[in-house]
């Protein structure tokens, strides 16, 4: 099933883009999976994803943790450690 | 009453101030104002003109605010909530955060002030940019902003 990835901050400049549309395939359960499957995808992929313990995800714009679960997804962003405030 | 205000332009705290007073349940008003730091920790530094760049996830970020806002209205009967934050670029001396909770008695005000504070640090998807001497770098977060908002629980 489709799913909208969006991007902020260094992961977003480091993927070169704000967000894609994807399908990833139906062994990728889980937000850490997804970043498996894009850091093998591409170099930009590896270049920005590699690093887990810098990276956060919300799973339909909620905070999850990178084991959750994303059946039935329908955005997913990754980005760092919020700095708001 | 719950106000949230994600924006570009500049924050003004006499506006919100009088919206606040002019509510019901305003016997004691707590605020917290949050400034692009001026000092060689912050965004001017030395020698270079220093800017900060706010980014955040649209959508996301007004659910977050919104549920952090009803959570404290609840936990200390708040009259109102209000939170107002900057984004896109900004420079030294500038208002970033803008944070009031208004209740019958100081106690409560307080704490509901310090807990949007520092549950917002930690739980709404904004991320700093800032510009020193010409360089960009993304600010890393805090582990004692972790622990501040841990405190809450």
């Amino acid at each position: 099933m489709a799913i909208d990835l969006l991007y902020f901050a260094w992961v977003r400049e480091a993927m070169g883009r704000a967000g894609e549309r994807v399908t990833p395939p139906a062994t990728v359960g889980t937000v850490a999976d997804l970043i498996d499957w894009l850091v093998a995808r591409d170099p930009a992929g590896a270049a920005a994803l590699s690093d887990r313990g810098r990276l956060r995800a919300a799973v339909d714009q909620a905070f999850v943790a990178l084991d959750a679960p994303i059946a039935g997804a329908r955005e997913i962003a990754l980005f760092p450690p919020v700095t708001g405030g | 009453m719950i106000r949230i205000l994600v924006q570009q332009n500049p924050i003004d705290l006499a506006a919100e101030m009088a919206r606040i007073e002019a509510a019901e349940g305003a016997g004691a008003i707590a605020t917290f104002t949050g400034l692009v730091r001026r000092d060689a920790d912050g965004a001017d530094g030395t020698g270079g003109v220093g800017t900060l760049e706010l980014e955040h996830y649209p959508g996301a970020t007004e659910a977050a605010l919104t549920r952090l806002a009803e959570q404290a209205q609840q936990r200390w009967s708040l009259g109102t909530a209000t939170i107002v934050h900057r984004v896109g670029p900004m420079t030294p001396g500038e208002r970033i955060v803008f944070v009031a909770a208004a209740a019958p008695h100081r106690a409560a005000a307080l704490e509901a002030c310090a807990y949007l504070i520092d549950r917002l640090k930690t739980d709404a998807p904004f991320w700093k940019r800032e510009t020193r001497d010409g360089v960009a770098r993304w600010v890393e977060a805090r582990d004692t902003d972790d622990a501040a908002a841990a405190r809450w629980g």
